[in-house]
């Protein structure tokens, strides 16, 4: 099924090299997801207007915004982590490989697209039970130890904690925390990763470590990420969204819209003269 | 102004003492049972106090084992019944219930927690004693169990509250159903503080006497199996101190002492575990 659309998976992290901009050039990417006419209401409130934008497979996309613009409204909606909130309706179509995503099991959508929160939120349990736990929860078959080693390797977590998998997730850094979140997510191999500004949280050397991450992961998912930081967007992605109070004002490369925004609002943002 | 002043300091001064002493009465009153407990039964806690059964009246010695051991297995199957309800009841409330009906669950919850325990006792009399023609240990539990319905109730729901919303969230976003969220992360966070909760209802219930003098009555002997009548600590108390006996007295004040223990015992561990730590973040 989806599994056959994404690359071959390999155990060690290797970094393809190539700039992710220049094959932007070379090859357009094909969507992965696409979102159109979405409208979002909480209670009577709308909060998102209209908002039409693809996200290309393999390819980091940012979602920048000043606070309050609908930048993680827009990303939870995503994987309808939006359903728990009391009162929250959504208007429109979002397609995940051509499905509509409102029209699937929750669950197995959630599981093609995973997501790693602001704060990292460790469960209370082991290193390698967090890891395991999205694996045994999707009756993953195989040995779940393997696609723990997997996922830590992946989130670039492994040499630091494989010798101690059983310690409880609340002894690390708030760093490492967030990146077994990430492990976490990726345990269950999703084809699609939201990330709510995973760096928030975290000091600058973390934030350095996750950005490089994100960048490493494209060979495996497609990620879509919200910031507020906008110079992590210009490091870490290959598009870029930028919103202003509920409205998609403008979306492309990311190398574009940080030198050439083509509307006053992005130029303004950008430049720091608001947000 | 001075005037003023002079007054204000009093009213302060006045105030601080007098909440002082109301806390040292509260403290005071508990040491005074304590020692009471101790002077007048102290003497009559001995090994054969847990092991013998009653001496009859006049005969020295003797000793409690049967209400004892009647005690632990009411209590036994008291949780047994009622815990299941109000941890599950306390889970709905929490994780799935509307504001509403959440309002209406509570709000009965507190009712029932504050029926007087005599009203359980007749309740439970009327539908486990007067249908099977006897008294038993049966009908005791379910008395017992039906009061720690609402306590474990409630503090689940406090509990499984207090589990920070990020973790949910964490888990729904890998793809666990509602169920799964709650069974395998929700309760394991909230664990420790459900545990405590629920020790500590079972210490609230294992002094109760009235729900359990027209369902386990009492009993002389060892009870056996669970549709006998059988004798529980609370009840033998009672029993011994109205009766006109010196010796049942020096013993009613020794089986009171032993119930303070065990009550102070399970308190101290429940508490313990508390303090080992709720280790998840409270964010």
């Amino acid at each position: 099924m989806h599994a056959s659309t994404r690359p071959a998976l390999s155990l060690n992290i290797t970094t393809t090299g190539t700039g992710a901009a220049s094959r932007e050039t070379v090859s357009p990417s094909p969507l992965r997801m696409s979102i159109s006419e979405v409208n979002f209401f909480y209670g009577a409130k709308q909060t998102l207007f209209h908002v039409s934008m693809g996200i290309a497979a393999n390819r980091v996309t940012a979602l920048i915004g000043p606070s309050g613009c609908g930048k993680s409204t827009l990303l939870r909606t995503l994987n309808r982590m939006h359903e728990t909130v009391r009162g929250a309706r959504l208007e429109g179509e979002i397609l995940l490989d051509g499905q509509n995503i409102l029209s699937q099991d929750v669950t197995s959508l959630r599981r093609r697209v995973g997501m790693v929160f602001q704060r990292p939120n460790p469960f209370p349990k082991s290193i390698f039970e967090n890891v395991a736990y999205g694996a045994r929860i999707n009756g993953i078959k195989g040995p779940v130890a393997e696609v723990v080693e997997k996922s830590l390797r992946r989130a670039a977590l492994w040499d630091e904690v494989k010798d101690h998998l059983h310690k409880s997730a609340y002894e690390l850094s708030g760093g490492q925390q967030q990146r077994l979140c990430i492990a976490r997510a990726l345990a269950v191999d999703p084809e699609v990763l939201l990330l709510d500004e995973p760096c928030s949280a975290l000091d600058p050397i973390s934030t350095a470590k996750i950005e490089e991450l994100l960048i490493e992961l494209k060979d495996f998912c497609t990620i879509v990420t919200v910031t507020h930081n906008m110079q992590q967007a210009a490091r870490v992605s290959d598009f870029t969204a930028f919103l202003l109070v509920g409205e998609l004002i403008e979306f492309s490369p990311t190398p574009h819209l940080f030198t050439t925004p083509g509307d006053p609002r992005t130029e303004a943002y950008i430049t720091g003269r608001f947000g | 102004m001075t005037a003023r002043l002079r007054w204000r300091k009093f009213v302060s001064g006045l105030m601080l003492t007098l909440t002082g002493l109301c806390a040292l009465i509260t403290v005071g009153v508990l040491f005074c049972i304590l020692a009471y407990l101790v002077v007048h039964g102290g003497s009559s806690v001995n090994w054969n106090f847990f092991t013998r059964l009653p001496a009859p009246v006049g005969e020295a010695g003797g000793g409690m084992a049967n209400a004892i051991a009647g005690s632990a297995k009411l209590l036994a199957l008291a949780t047994l019944m009622g815990v299941p309800v109000g941890f599950l009841g306390g889970v709905y409330l929490a994780e799935f219930s509307g504001s509403k009906m959440a309002f209406v669950v509570r709000y009965a919850a507190d009712l029932l927690n504050g029926v007087p325990s005599i009203v359980i006792g007749i309740f439970a009399y009327t539908l486990m004693v007067l249908p099977f023609k006897h008294f038993s240990t049966f009908a005791g539990s379910f008395a017992l169990g039906l009061m720690m319905i609402p306590i474990t109730l409630r503090s689940t729901e406090e509990f499984l509250r207090g589990v920070p919303r990020s973790l949910r969230e964490g888990a729904m976003a890998l793809g666990a159903s509602k169920w799964r969220t709650i069974q395998s992360v929700v309760v394991p966070a909230a664990y420790r503080g459900i545990v405590t909760a629920i020790l500590l209802a079972v210490a609230r219930v294992a002094g109760e006497t009235a729900p359990l003098l027209f369902t386990a009555f009492g009993n002389r002997f060892w009870s056996p199996g669970w549709g006998q009548p059988t004798a529980s600590l609370p009840v033998v108390i009672f029993t011994y101190a109205v009766s006109p006996y010196e010796d049942w007295h020096r013993q009613a004040w020794a089986a009171g002492l032993v119930l303070l223990g065990l009550i102070l015992a399970v308190n101290i561990v429940a508490r313990v575990v508390l303090a080992r730590g709720v280790r998840v973040p409270r964010s």
